[in-house]
């Protein structure tokens, strides 16, 4: 839409002002690294930050969501009776600040899933109150990063406001009226002009080479290099090197499966019935009353997982379920990475190096 | 529905209730009878508020909840031609929440989602002849389409219907049985696996039937209801008969969490059981490395 010049001096005015009508969050400074949780000061903000241990879907998704709420009583051994009320958890007007370009890629896919076909009201009552501030990254986060391959280095239209860092200053492009409204009511930014606009260009096209690529094949390849791996010995090996620990869907950005559980109170006859984030990775995940498990094995689990990342999701909502992102990698405890995998994939089916 | 190549006439939209919006809030349905029919199995008439008809096709399932123990899917037994303000499950004790589902009495209140999933397409069925082969609880589940076939019987042509229990003492439905037995219009036959000293009929599993039938591929439909091991000798069967395997229709089970196509757990390879199933043709199935 428009782009706007934002002095970085002017930001923590900008967010301040935000402060009083939203909650805002954003990368900050933790014991354990990067992390997004609430500003309370502006100064706490950190725009040009690499990689947080869990992307900002926790803000999209909780990780324990309440569904609704219920009574279940018998008065006097008389019939069970049931009161059920919809419970819509954290519905606020919220801010997000400083979301690098892969996470604004899983943020895309989830309001995909949660649109299309049933509409996830929970979901989707909350994912209209957020406003999503991105930030152009311009170095990779470290080495574990993979975003160049995945095709999300630059920022895909979800995005209410997208900053990038020109030095002394952002740019600032407006993606939505509500976020060029958010921008134009609480900062003080001038109208970018042409030669702005010329330095933009220069900025993005030079963090290019900054990022390297990592994968044998291009993206494009994966869904066909995946059904052709299907009974690789690879998933074997990797079945026995997995822990089944669930870090990798836990820190993922594209990952939302989940499990209902029905919590009671301490009377027993009232609670909540809430959602709370899954992992395929677990043992549990696909068994079924009488015992029969449709992914016994850590082989079949992890190979799904892969799957999924390559292929099923793409082939359910048309995009590929992985942001290059390297959290799964920077989380395994036995070093099972995507890249690695699709590599070694791509070297037992012996295929030419893809373009 | 879903942005899938599927066959949406067999699809239905869920229900609404008090017009709320959320897809999880089960609506307040009421237990109106209890029915025991074997050790394992009751029977449950379920009356929804306000009148509503459930609106299934055969082979549908619905979510249901006692809120404090949890949510189970559980395929529907009525067929829509006898499904006005009531519907009809059968239920089989088998964990937590079935257990106490077990220990409900009429007037209790349960809730209910649904229906959902895709049911067999009985509007393509019509005129064809109609093979079920039932294994266990999976009587249940076909009776949505046997009592369908029975109540439009001038629509379909034969109705074979075989079933397998493993004991006599499993047999579901032995009122119902005996009528199709008199009736000269359903070609029934029953057979267990384990006989007692009562039991005078067939003994072995359900393929041993399929050598008494003889059926025209050219115009039959199967459908196999059970449990997953049963269906990888009954499409042998059905096969060996000359049907293609697009002719050959089955019921998957699956961990079902959400009945939306969101939460992942009955997800077989890329497609999502609870949607795109619980009923897939043997063609589908071949398509899936995850099918059984």
């Amino acid at each position: 839409m428009s782009l706007y010049i934002l002095s970085k001096e002017r930001l923590p005015q900008f967010v301040k002002a935000l402060q009083g009508k939203y909650r805002v969050v954003g990368p900050v400074v933790t014991e354990t690294g990067f992390a997004f949780d609430d500003i309370t000061d502006p100064a706490q903000l950190q725009m040009d930050y690499t990689t947080t241990i869990l992307p900002p879907k926790k803000y999209f998704l909780p990780q324990r969501e309440v569904l609704f709420s219920y009574q279940n009583k018998r008065e006097n051994g008389g019939p069970q009776r049931l009161e059920m009320r919809p419970v819509y958890q954290d519905v606020q007007p919220t801010v997000i600040f400083g979301v690098h370009t892969c996470d604004m890629n899983g943020i895309m896919l989830y309001d995909k899933v949660f649109s299309e076909g049933f509409r996830d009201e929970h979901y989707m009552e909350r994912r209209e109150q957020i406003y999503v501030i991105g930030i152009e990254c311009l170095h990779p986060c470290d080495e574990a990063s993979f975003c160049k391959d995945m095709g999300t280095l630059t920022a895909p239209p979800i995005y209410d406001l997208h900053m990038t860092d020109a030095g002394d200053h952002y740019f600032v492009d407006t993606g939505t009226e509500k976020g060029e409204r958010l921008l134009l009511d609480n900062a003080y930014v001038k109208m970018a002009e042409k030669e702005d606009i010329q330095r933009l260009g220069q900025v993005l096209s030079s963090k290019w080479p900054r990022f390297r690529m990592r994968l044998k094949m291009s993206r494009d390849q994966i869904p066909s290099l995946l059904t052709l791996g299907y009974q690789a010995r690879l998933w074997q090996e990797l079945g026995e090197r997995c822990l089944a620990c669930g870090s990798c869907t836990n820190v993922c950005p594209t990952c939302f499966c989940f499990d209902v559980r029905d919590e009671n109170d301490i009377t027993l006859q009232g609670g909540e019935r809430v959602r709370v984030w899954d992992s395929c990775q677990l043992r549990e995940f696909a068994l079924v009353a009488g015992g029969h498990n449709f992914r016994e094995s850590k082989a079949s689990r992890v190979r799904h997982r892969l799957m999924r990342k390559g292929k099923y999701i793409k082939q359910v909502h048309g995009l590929i379920g992985c942001t290059g992102c390297g959290r799964c990698e920077r989380a395994c405890l036995v070093n099972i990475t995507i890249p690695g995998t699709l590599n070694a994939l791509h070297e037992e089916m012996q295929l030419e190096p893809g373009i | 529905m879903l942005h899938t190549t599927q066959n949406l006439t067999t699809t239905t939209t869920p229900l609404r209730y008090d017009g709320h919006t959320s897809v999880f809030l089960p609506a307040v349905a009421t237990i109106e009878e209890v029915k025991t029919e074997t050790a394992l199995e009751k029977i449950y008439t379920v009356r929804l508020p306000r009148g509503q008809n459930l609106g299934h096709v055969p082979g549908q399932f619905v979510m249901v909840s006692i809120p404090g123990v949890g949510e189970a899917p559980i395929s529907v037994m009525s067929s829509p031609s006898r499904t006005g303000e009531t519907f009809k499950l059968c239920i089989r004790n088998a964990g937590d929440l079935t257990g106490l589902i077990h220990r409900l009495q009429p007037g209790d209140e349960i809730g209910i989602r649904g229906p959902f999933g895709r049911g067999f397409p009985v509007a393509q069925f019509r005129g064809k002849d109609i093979l079920v082969a039932a294994g266990g609880l999976g009587l249940a589940p076909a009776r949505s389409l046997i009592d369908e076939v029975l109540d439009n019987r001038t629509s379909f042509g034969r109705l074979i219907v075989l079933y397998g229990a493993k004991n006599p003492g499993e047999i579901l439905f032995r009122d119902v049985l005996a009528e199709w037995e008199k009736r000269d219009d359903v070609e029934f036959m029953v057979t267990v696996d384990r006989p007692d000293d009562a039991w005078s009929g067939h003994v072995g599993v359900i393929t041993t039937l399929f050598e008494h039938i003889e059926v025209n591929p050219y115009k039959t439909i199967a459908v196999t209801v059970g449990p997953p091991v049963m269906y990888r000798f009954v499409t042998v069967e059905l096969l060996g008969k000359g049907l293609t395997p697009e002719q050959i229709w089955m019921s998957f089970e699956r961990r079902m969490k959400c009945g939306i196509g969101k939460c992942g757990h009955c997800q077989v390879n890329h497609r999502y059981s609870c949607q795109e199933g619980p009923s897939w043709t043997y063609a589908e199935a071949l398509a899936f490395e995850e099918a059984l």
